[in-house]
């Protein structure tokens, strides 16, 4: 996606923008570039933040969990069904699901990601372009970068064709497209990417003025075709507060530990710890010091990125502060939604400067399906398990299908559940 | 925190732990359930629990207040590209903090003369609200649960 844009604007830079400053104004190609900043700071911004990512139960929680729900099933031994618990909000009836891979009960619009292998807070969907869950956390983000590359693509649209027209009145249609083959690409290319951009960032307008999430809109979730009183309950009812809740609402803290280190496994007799000692920035040197770190997978599979497998094909730089032994290759993806082994997103805060990966996905989003821009590719970018002692197997969940490049096996049993992906036990 | 936890495991020895869940009724907003554990029926009087879990659901619910300062804290960050915030706390982290503060006090002078601990719900993903019961000897060498962070787990 960045090489991509980046691309493109260099050749509306060349080829453009030095006949429009001087036929118009030169506040032309600042105009543009200022966009295209904004364009690469919200990318950056949505890739690399926390989408709300929810840490995995500690094996104390899993366990008065699964108590309390043997106690009301009755059962015992075998894993009953699919687990839910229903509550009432705003007068509609929810069912919470039993995430089996991260052991919670799933808040309200939560979902568990399979290319993440984590739950995430009011997920909305995973975005391949992004590389990243979009969720509660980065959700203003993701849908400012989508309204800016809008209004980037749209701006170029119109002044190549500007460039086009200007320079065909001095020297004849044809004469002007020879002399700047390029912005009959670049009109090409805008030409479709409007459609497809504009229509998304449509479709997102649409869904933050009603409240809901894409995951919901695709169920149908709260679609009047339910049932007659069939409402969405977070919905305020007013366009307006959905809106300003949505993009200007309060900014929870990420509930993850991504820039803790990983330790070494440590011996049984260390007491697992849940993945969560930080919040925020402000705990950050604490939670440094502290070391009694819960080391999120998430974080590790950072380094792990870094030496993706051959099948992999990214190159997504990790931190050069962690260390691995040995990459897991992620699956060999092929199939549109492939779940993978992976722990976690490639998260991180912007502020961090890790580069970003730069090949071209394809959105899964339904509506990008008309996009001519799109061509599908596996989600390679899913970053691959981290090759650091625990790539436990995600088990469990609906969308996973693992196959494990790791042993399981090989991992101490009480690492073995809650280190599937996100939360890793480390010694305290 | 090793050593920490070493201490706790020579001085009180864990019992077990009881777990608050999150209460979602009105939406996604945090909130704990106020329902009284039967695992903590002799050992910590209801009100007082009751008490410290409102007020926490208080906390919480200030913290994600949707009202002018937190409008006015999202549009100046985003005018701002978000630097802002590598000088200034958002208002949930300062919250956040408030609540860490209540949770240690509550442990000092409720919580650990009955034996019990309190973790911060933060520490535990906002899943729940754990209070480690330990043996009752008093007053069982407890510490802030936010410095305990999850290590009071005996196996």
């Amino acid at each position: 996606m960045l090489c991509c844009c980046s691309f493109f604007i260099i050749c509306f830079y060349f080829t453009s923008c030095p006949f429009l400053a001087q036929q118009l104004t030169p506040i032309i190609p600042v105009l543009g570039g200022a966009l295209f900043l904004f364009v690469l700071g919200t990318l950056l911004r949505t890739s690399f933040s926390d989408p709300g990512v929810l840490p995995r139960a500690t094996p104390d929680e899993a366990a008065d969990l699964e108590r309390q729900i043997d106690v009301a099933n009755g059962t015992k031994g075998y894993r009953p069904p699919p687990r839910t618990k229903e509550v009432v909000i705003n007068g509609q009836t929810v069912k919470l699901k039993y995430c089996f891979t991260c052991k919670i009960f799933r808040p309200p619009r939560a979902s568990h990601c399979s290319l993440c292998d984590n739950c995430v807070e009011r997920f909305d969907h995973h975005c391949p372009w992004v590389g990243n869950c979009v969720g509660r956390r980065n959700y203003r983000f993701f849908y400012m970068f989508i309204l800016s590359l809008s209004f980037l693509t749209i701006f170029i649209f119109a002044f190549v064709i500007t460039h086009i027209i200007l320079s065909s009145y001095q020297k004849g249609f044809l004469t002007a497209l020879k002399e700047s083959p390029a912005s009959v690409l670049e009109v090409v290319v805008c030409f479709f990417s409007v459609w497809s951009i504009v229509g998304l960032s449509g479709f997102h307008t649409y869904l933050i003025s009603s409240n809901q999430t894409t995951n919901e809109d695709i169920k149908g979730s709260w679609s009047s075709k339910r049932g007659k009183d069939n409402y969405n309950p977070y919905s305020s009812g007013n366009i307006f507060t959905n809106c300003c809740v949505a993009l200007c609402g309060p900014l929870p803290p990420s509930l993850i530990d991504r820039r803790g280190f990983i330790e070494a496994d440590a011996p049984q007799m260390a007491p697992p710890t849940n993945g969560i000692t930080m919040y925020g920035a402000t705990q950050s040197q604490q939670s440094h010091m502290a070391a009694t770190t819960p080391l999120l997978q998430q974080h590790s599979s950072e380094p792990v990125i870094i030496t993706s497998s051959p099948e992999n094909g990214t190159s997504l730089p990790a931190r050069a502060s962690l260390t691995l032994g040995g990459p897991c290759s992620s699956l060999p993806l092929g199939q549109p939604t492939p779940p993978t082994s992976t722990p976690s997103l490639s998260c991180h805060e912007a502020t961090d400067m890790l580069p970003i990966h730069g090949h071209a996905l394809n959105h899964t989003h339904p509506l990008q399906e008309q996009a001519a821009l799109h061509h599908y590719l596996t989600p390679e970018e899913v970053p691959s398990p981290p090759g650091m002692l625990h790539c436990g197997s995600p088990l469990g969940h609906s969308h996973t299908v693992q196959t494990s490049f790791y042993n399981p096996a090989s991992q101490d049993s009480l690492h073995e559940d809650s280190v599937r992906g996100l939360v890793k036990l480390s010694s305290v | 925190m090793f050593h920490n936890l070493q201490d706790m495991q020579h001085t009180a020895s864990l019992v077990t732990k009881v777990f608050i869940q999150r209460d979602y009724s009105e939406g996604t907003v945090c909130r704990f359930q106020t329902k009284f554990p039967a695992e903590l029926d002799n050992r910590i009087e209801r009100a007082l629990l009751e008490q410290t879990v409102k007020t926490l659901n208080s906390y919480y619910v200030e913290a994600e207040k949707v009202g002018g300062q937190s409008y006015l804290e999202g549009c100046l960050a985003c005018a701002t590209a978000y630097i802002v915030f590598l000088c200034m706390e958002t208002r949930y982290e300062k919250v956040l903090k408030k609540i860490s503060g209540y949770i240690q006090e509550q442990n000092e002078k409720i919580y650990a003369p009955r034996g019990l601990l309190l973790t911060d719900p933060i520490e535990r993903g906002m899943r729940v609200l754990e209070i480690s019961v330990f043996e009752d000897r008093g007053s069982s060498g407890s510490s802030p649960s936010s410095s305990m962070s999850s290590c009071s787990t005996a196996r």
